[in-house]
């Protein structure tokens, strides 16, 4: 009786997924501890971020992508509907408007954007799936660009970019054409000197700094030089746990947030980094590998996409720490302390676990 | 038809989507690889770098201050050491509004005008980063008071400095000198001579006398502390320390009980005094009157302090033994005749009748002696011991001026005596190639003959006459003067004594010598110019008066002291030595405006020589215008030189 509860339990887990994943979470308490000073209240709250993400997963995990696929539309409206009202009566914090009070809680509308936009845009066009016309991409990129236009207004440059990201996966995994993905790529270059004067003052120093970080070694640059710093001075091996001088000594700034990387490439130097390395790898294939098995248009669009999506997290991130990218707010998933992206993280995992466990149901 | 199409639509559809996932796994294999390839790069190829970036990052020197060297007289007794005291300073560029600061801290801890002067003199001597006294010397009560109100005052705080304080005051302050903080010249300096490293963490030096001179050896050592800082640059703990090395102590040959009474013995007369061991070069004593306080440098001295020093016209900030330079006057006359011995001029029984006055052969031009009508019968010793201007002229005629110039280079004349402090001038003794050199002029014959009484072109520092004194004591052979008997190491505690160094031996007959000593003797007997300053004494003193003047006399005009402004009456000289059988020490006294030197520096030679031989100390006060009493007698004839 037990026994077939817990098999009802566990039965949309993909195993070999929340393995990897809960082991590269329980690294990260470690790598938490250390970078928070040694902080065991940090530590528990982030557990807590961590049970309350397994929990949405779990739930995800068992909502059949049916049903996904209908509120689909919905939800995007209604993210629509929340980024309006953060542009028109949002709260602002540290320069940015970004949060919206809706009395009894803030919310952070964009973070429900980063489901939503994948969501739409993939039923879009398993809608379409007959035949994807020109028409549907610009379509598409429409979709696209109305709620990264409000995020890049609030400013929140790195949802806004990883947004785009996710939605231009669906896009390209939709088919989108070669010759237009060039051509695209052309317009982006050409856009560039367009968008320059529009950004915020900071957004181009950081731009400018990333090229050359020793322009402004105490202001602006100081997290791109401490970070590199922390991480060569790691070395093969590490320094060991707790013992990285950059991190405990308070050189690295945001180091339990978006730079807890260069945190962990100081403790557990390059082995530990491939390591790292590898386990993200290992998630992104497994997620691949849903998607590529997924059974209906839907499912393998959103599943790349959050797959995808999960890898360019990653991959901005680590660049940005070992000062290869610009400085933008994008933590490392999984391993960054805080529980909203968490648990944004947590639902993605948890549509691909739907969509890999609900498939045989299909099926039969 | 239709599902088989949709059929094959769907297969067509799955293939592009995996042929684009399969692009997509390409490009995160390539971007991880470049992520491994930058982890590669800075984690192993860059790793030394990026190790020394985070160590300096983490590890901070700082730098421990050693102890300044102490200075001690010969006896033991200090004349310059350190405390701890309270400050409470300013570093500018923490605060916002300076002067309101002061404002605020005044109401807490008194804070003087003078306070607010300094202040701002050493603020504009400093960089902004710096941190400038505003006080020093807080009570323990004050510095409480204001470490409860610290909060309010961000940039502002009580260090605990070391303080360098003079206990003995104005006593030997010229010697001794001073320190005062470093400034930009004192940084080059430092930087040239490759100590900048040394003095991270100190913030003064010695600006003046054997501070300034024996900076390198006071100083000491500076210690280091590997501390290892937060990026705050809170120091979380120390990893490893260097212990400073303490700054040598200097024992002086200086007896301050004698620079004391020496300095008391002028009163407010201005003047310098300088006495040596003939034998081992030790400076017994060295005054320069008037003294100022150098405990009014250390903190940097307030401007009206400063003004009241630097204007006075007594210029007490003059170090008059090595920078004041004056015509010898009758004090040459006994090495003319030791020249002239040693050339085979004079030799008795040698004698001239004199009348009073020399003619140049062929020139109507008179040269007086001071004694109107002359001294009568005089030889070489009598000449010394009745100061005869007559014989000298005649003497330096036939020495001539090149060869009585080579004799005098040999004591010192005109040469720095190499001293153990900066800034020593080496006087003149003039020929007719300086002249040519210096004036573009030939020399003349009556130039040699004014030289022979120690007037004209030459000058002498006090400290030359008195080495001079010296050698002549010491039978010619030269001995380098030096302040300091005796190195301590701060380290180890070894001590180095000074070894006596000769510099020059000119070799003499010691009949002549004799009898230039037996002409000085002379001057302190019955019948000398100075019989007075031996009268009565335990010991046998040699003796040379000699006046020099200020202002001109016309031909055929008598020198009325009286009659003269104070400022523009001559100098009194006065050289001596004692025991005469057995030198102990010899010595060179100047009073300014003093006019003649038997009256005026004679009684301060006697009394140094008095405390240095006999221990004996001077009854009363001193008396203090000499110069004065001998104008209220004009009838008796006045043994002027």
């Amino acid at each position: 009786m037990i026994r077939l509860f817990l098999k009802r339990l566990t039965a949309h887990f993909d195993q070999f997924l929340l393995g990897t994943l809960i082991f590269t979470m329980l690294v990260a308490l470690f790598v938490l501890y250390s970078a928070s000073g040694q902080s065991i209240d940090r530590m528990s709250s982030q557990a807590v971020n961590i049970m309350v993400a397994l929990s949405v997963l779990w739930i995800f995990a068992n909502i059949p992508p049916q049903h996904l696929q209908r509120v689909a539309v919905p939800l995007y409206l209604l993210g629509m509907l929340l980024l309006i009202g953060v542009f028109l009566f949002g709260d602002v914090s540290k320069g940015a408007r970004r949060w919206l009070n809706l009395g009894v809680m803030r919310i952070q509308p964009s973070e429900l954007m980063r489901i939503a936009v994948p969501m739409m845009l993939a039923w879009y066009f398993a809608r379409r799936e007959d035949s994807h016309r020109f028409s549907d991409y610009v379509i598409g990129a429409i979709m696209l660009a109305l709620p990264v236009g409000l995020i890049v207004k609030q400013p929140d440059l790195g949802t806004a970019l990883l947004i785009s990201a996710s939605g231009f996966y669906v896009l390209f995994l939709a088919g989108l054409s070669w010759r237009l993905l060039i051509g695209l790529t052309l317009a982006v270059g050409a856009l560039v000197p367009l968008i320059w004067p529009l950004l915020h003052d900071y957004q181009r120093r950081r731009i400018e700094i990333l090229f050359d970080p020793y322009q402004d070694p105490l202001g602006a640059g100081y997290h791109t030089i401490q970070a590199t710093i922390a991480l060569g001075s790691g070395g093969l091996a590490g320094k060991g746990w707790l013992q990285g001088t950059q991190a405990q000594l308070d050189f690295l700034p945001e180091r339990h947030t978006d730079f807890i990387f260069a945190v962990f490439g100081e403790e557990f130097g390059l082995l530990g980094n491939l390591l790292l390395l590898i386990l993200f790898t290992v998630i992104i294939a497994r997620g691949m590998l849903i998607a590529a098995n997924a059974q209906n248009t839907f499912s393998r669009l959103l599943a790349g996409s959050i797959t995808l999506t999960f890898f360019t997290y990653a991959f901005v991130n680590m660049g940005m720490v070992s000062g290869i990218l610009p400085v933008v707010g994008v933590p490392l998933p999984l391993i960054s302390y805080g529980g909203t992206s968490l648990v944004t993280l947590m639902i993605g995992f948890g549509i691909l676990m739907s969509i890999q466990t609900h498939k045989k149901l299909v099926a039969t | 038809m239709r599902i088989t199409s949709e059929l094959k639509n769907t297969q067509r559809e799955q293939q592009l989507f995996r042929t684009r996932l399969g692009v997509s796994a390409l490009l995160v294999l390539v971007c991880f690889g470049i992520l491994a390839g930058r982890f590669f790069y800075l984690q192993f190829l860059k790793y030394d770098y990026y190790q020394t970036l985070a160590e300096s990052n983490r590890i901070s020197l700082v730098p421990i201050v050693p102890n300044r060297g102490l200075i001690l007289d010969r006896n033991g007794v200090v004349l310059a050491h350190n405390f701890f005291v309270y400050t409470l300073e300013i570093t500018p560029s923490k605060v916002e509004n300076v002067e309101e600061t002061i404002d605020n801290i005044s109401k807490l801890i008194e804070v003087t005008t003078n306070d607010r002067k300094r202040f701002k003199k050493l603020r504009d001597q400093s960089h902004n980063f710096e941190s400038v006294p505003l006080r020093s010397h807080l009570t323990e009560e004050e510095a409480a008071r204001f470490a409860v109100n610290r909060y309010r005052f961000p940039g502002v705080e009580i260090r605990s400095r070391l303080f360098r304080h003079y206990p003995q005051g104005t006593l030997g302050s010229h010697l001794i000198g001073y320190i005062g903080r470093i400034n930009d010249a004192d940084l080059k300096v430092l930087d040239e001579n490759g100590d900048l490293s040394n003095y991270k963490g100190t913030d003064h030096i010695g600006k003046a006398g054997l501070e300034q001179y024996y900076e390198h050896q006071l100083h000491g050592v500076t210690g280091f502390q590997q501390v290892e800082i937060d990026a705050d640059g809170h120091a979380v703990r120390v990893l490893s320390s260097t212990a400073p090395v303490p700054g040598d102590n200097l024992t002086l040959s200086i007896d301050s009980k004698l620079q004391d009474i020496a300095e008391k013995a002028f009163g407010n007369r201005r003047g310098a005094l300088v006495a040596l061991s003939p034998s081992t070069g030790e400076v017994l004593a060295y005054v320069s009157m008037p003294t100022y306080d150098p405990n009014l440098f250390v903190d940097g001295i307030d401007t009206d302090n400063w003004k009241l020093l630097n204007d006075s016209l007594d210029k007490p900030l003059i170090n008059r033994p090595l920078r004041g330079i004056y015509p010898p006057g009758s004090t040459f006359k006994p090495f003319v005749a030791l020249a002239g011995l040693h050339a085979g001029k004079r030799e008795p029984p040698f004698s001239i009748s004199d009348p009073g006055v020399y003619f140049l052969p062929g020139s109507s031009h008179q040269y007086r002696d001071w004694k109107p009508g002359g001294h009568g019968s005089v030889d070489v010793q009598r000449a010394i011991t009745v100061s005869c201007d007559t014989f000298f002229y005649g003497l330096a005629l036939d020495l001539g001026i090149d060869r009585l110039a080579a004799f005098a280079n040999h004591f010192g004349f005109g040469r720095r005596s190499g001293i153990d402090l900066d800034g020593e001038l080496s006087g003149l003794m003039p020929t007719p190639e300086w002249k040519a050199k210096r004036w573009k002029q030939k020399w003349y014959p009556g130039e040699t003959i004014i030289t022979g009484i120690g007037q004209g072109y030459t000058l002498v520092t006090p400290m030359q006459l008195a080495q001079a004194t010296a050698i002549l004591a010491n039978n010619g052979t030269a001995i380098k003067p030096h302040l300091v008997a005796s190195i301590q190491e701060g380290g180890s505690g070894a001590a180095h004594p000074m070894v006596p160094q000769v510099v020059d031996k000119v070799e003499l007959d010691p009949k002549h010598v004799q009898l230039v000593k037996d002409g000085m003797l002379g001057v302190t007997q019955p019948g000398g110019t100075a019989a007075s300053i031996g009268a009565n004494a335990p010991y046998l003193i040699a003796a040379k008066t000699g006046t020099a003047q200020v202002v001109a006399i016309k031909q055929g005009q008598k020198y009325n002291a009286s009659a003269i402004d104070e400022r523009h009456r001559d100098h009194a000289l006065f050289i001596a030595y004692a025991p005469a059988d057995d030198p102990k020490i010899a010595l060179a006294v100047i009073v300014e405006n003093g006019g003649h030197g038997g009256s005026a520096a004679g009684p301060i030679a006697r009394q140094v020589m008095d405390y240095f031989l006999l221990g004996k100390e001077p009854p009363g006060p001193v008396s203090e215008a000499p110069a004065a009493a001998s104008a209220t007698t004009p009838s008796e004839p006045e043994p002027h030189d």
